[in-house]
């Protein structure tokens, strides 16, 4: 080899400065003229749509908040409808002043409505403080057991000087909130045990954990919901009466553990066998390998299906009005049957939307930064 | 690979006494109705180092996998370190206790750090204390030369570093018998001489091994018998020297004239 080094540049030229990218390349103007102005058929595309975006907008404000009503005197709700035909309709927001508490909470007794409000407080509360990653420790799960042991002393009372309220009475919010969290904490390790036992190499096991996810995914949840209400009792013997939102509560555990089992399976399937055999390579027991090698990796991978499930499942609580449990979109629905307030379902179903909205939504952004924060290790 | 081909032999440290590290019987194996092992029986003496090589499709990975019952043989029998292979997985976490193997594609565990790769098994399987496996896990990392990677993900580091981590994580559980399956394969030719050089250096610490490798610089230097493998059959063994330079049946000698031409 010759002296000639090619690493430093050559004597007597300089180097070049490091050049800016062609101007109109970044930034919005760019951005724009790429994805909204690049040809004319584009450009006529934009305006058509920005002039329909900006009118519906527009009339939306009129009507949600600048012609809205906020609260009327005594049900008097004659302005409202009023206001309903007029040219210049507006949003009744009176509704929600009015029933926003029979909404949330449903026929719980009007003067314990503090206690269903602390439970969703609670509920919201545990709900922030496991998704921190710093809290991730083995005494969340004792957190946990306490808060729902709080939670169901809050709803029933009965001790502590608390007035007794019966199930029945319970509705809104908490409702949707127990239904949700609980069915997702058991459905969860459930999934995760029939995925586990779908890949067996035990016949029996893997036999059963087939029949179980193909039997629940073969029937709708209604279905199934109607079964835990009307046909379990049936078998039950007599004088034994297990409670009708347990029932519930059993039937949304075993829907989202089938659907939340397949999503887990996904997750098994895609890591490479390699994983596997090098985890057994080294002696580790199935229990370690599972547990240290293949779930970690498994349920990173499957973290957006799986937020996309709870998310889904966090809604279809709600189909457990056709049992006649009064859930949030249950209450919100009662609360309109009122003569007076009929005609004003728009307003509920909007500021209804809206609860589901905020939950939902904070579970897709948390998945997203939890998946950004995860799989770190796969970023050079 | 020239390097280590310059250099001479590594004297051998085989123990003719005790039983042998590794015996196959027999030992025949078919995926589906495709013969894949046919009779192969072999003995790996304690500290012998064995190169395996032969065309793809041979059978030697198929082999050297059901050492440690990654793949399960049919019919005959297999023995490490005097105990049979069978299904009773008591037995099987024993040898795979005294059994390293290094991979063609490293498979490190992505999710976690280079040192907490290699703790994982010291930790949970010999049950050994936190603060010792990690002491230990450096030692071999410094033996492996990349101690500064220890808190680094395996994605950060190059195939060649990723591939000596593999070996130290094998040497954590300080097996008797370590087993490569083309360690060098997947690496690109600048990285192939820091594995062979870690895995010269294993030999010369008197490690038993088996080796599948095409590196025949590598067989030279160190294996003291090499088996050519070709339709699922050992077709020949012997000293590398014999091997390499006598061939006596027409198989080898154009499985060698092939390489020959590779290279």
């Amino acid at each position: 080899m010759s002296d000639i080094s090619l690493g430093s540049s050559v004597a007597g030229v300089p180097e070049a400065a490091p050049r800016q990218p062609p101007a109109l390349t970044t930034g919005p103007a760019a951005w724009m003229r790429a994805n909204l102005f690049s040809s004319w058929l584009n450009t006529a595309v934009t305006l058509v749509m920005a002039y329909f975006i900006l009118r519906w907008a527009l009339s939306f404000i009129d009507w949600a908040f600048i012609n809205a009503i906020w609260s009327v005197p005594n049900n008097q709700t004659q302005a409202c409808r009023a206001l309903k035909g007029s040219d210049h309709p507006g949003a009744c927001w009176a509704v929600i002043t009015e029933k926003h508490r029979f909404i949330l909470f449903g026929t719980y007794p009007y003067e314990q409505h503090w206690r269903p409000a602390l439970v969703c407080v609670l509920f919201t509360a545990l709900f922030v403080v496991s998704a921190m990653r710093r809290f991730w420790r083995w005494e969340l799960a004792i957190v946990w057991a306490v808060t729902l042991t709080v939670i169901g002393v809050l709803m029933w009372g009965g001790v502590l000087g608390l007035e007794f309220v019966p199930q029945e009475r319970w509705g809104g919010l908490p409702i949707t909130l127990i239904l949700a969290t609980f069915g997702l904490a058991f459905a969860f390790p459930l999934a995760i045990m029939v995925a586990l036992g779908r890949r067996s190499s035990m016949p029996a096991i893997r036999v059963l954990c087939i029949a179980y996810v193909e039997i629940i995914r073969g029937v709708p949840l209604i279905s199934l919901l109607f079964m835990a209400s009307v046909m379990f009792p049936l078998f039950l013997p007599e004088g034994i009466n297990i409670d009708k939102l347990l029932r519930a509560q059993v039937a949304v555990i075993l829907f989202a553990g089938a659907y939340l089992a397949e999503v887990v399976r996904g997750g098994l399937q895609a890591l490479p066998k390699g994983q596997y055999e090098a985890a057994d390579a080294l002696g580790l027991s199935y229990w370690h390998k599972t547990g240290f090698i293949i779930l970690p990796q498994a349920l990173r991978l499957v973290i957006p299906p799986l937020v996309n499930t709870f998310i889904g499942f966090f809604k279809d609580t709600s189909l457990v009005l056709i049992i006649g449990i009064f859930d949030l979109l249950t209450a919100g629905k009662t609360a309109i049957v009122e003569p007076a307030w009929q005609g004003f379902g728009v307003e509920v179903y909007i500021a209804i939307s809206l609860i589901y909205f905020i939950y939902c939504f904070a579970m897709s952004r948390y998945s997203q930064n939890l998946e950004a924060e995860l799989n770190r290790h796969r970023v050079r | 690979m020239s390097a280590a081909l310059a250099e001479g032999h590594i004297a051998s440290a085989v123990q003719a006494d005790g039983p042998p590290a590794i015996q196959l019987d027999k030992v025949n194996k078919w995926y589906g109705t495709m013969h894949v092992l046919r009779d192969i029986s072999l003995q790996v003496a304690t500290g012998e180092r064995v190169v395996v090589c032969g065309p793809s499709g041979s059978g030697k990975s198929t082999m050297i996998r059901c050492i440690n019952r990654l793949e399960q043989h049919q019919e005959g029998r297999i023995l490490v370190d005097g105990t049979e292979l069978t299904d009773d997985v008591r037995s099987l976490d024993a040898i795979r206790r005294e059994v390293g193997m290094v991979f063609q594609s490293f498979n490190l565990f992505p999710h976690l750090t280079i040192l907490e790769n290699c703790t994982l098994a010291p930790i949970w399987v010999r049950r050994m204390p936190k603060k010792d496996a990690e002491e230990l896990a450096m030692e071999y990392l410094r033996r492996v030369k990349i101690p500064e990677q220890a808190n680094k993900y395996p994605g950060q580091l190059s195939g060649g570093q990723q591939q000596r981590v593999a070996i130290a994580r094998a040497l954590c559980m300080k097996p008797k018998i370590m087993l490569f399956d083309e360690p060098t394969s997947a690496l690109d030719p600048e990285m192939i001489k820091e594995v062979l050089d870690t895995m010269v250096g294993l030999a010369e610490d008197g490690m038993t091994m088996v080796v599948v490798t095409h590196e025949m610089g590598f067989a030279q230097q160190v294996a003291d018998r090499v088996i050519f493998m070709d339709r699922g059959e050992v077709v020949e063994q012997g000293p590398p020297e014999q091997i390499f330079n006598r061939p006596s049946t027409d198989r080898l000698k154009l499985f060698l004239s092939q390489i020959l031409r590779g290279h």
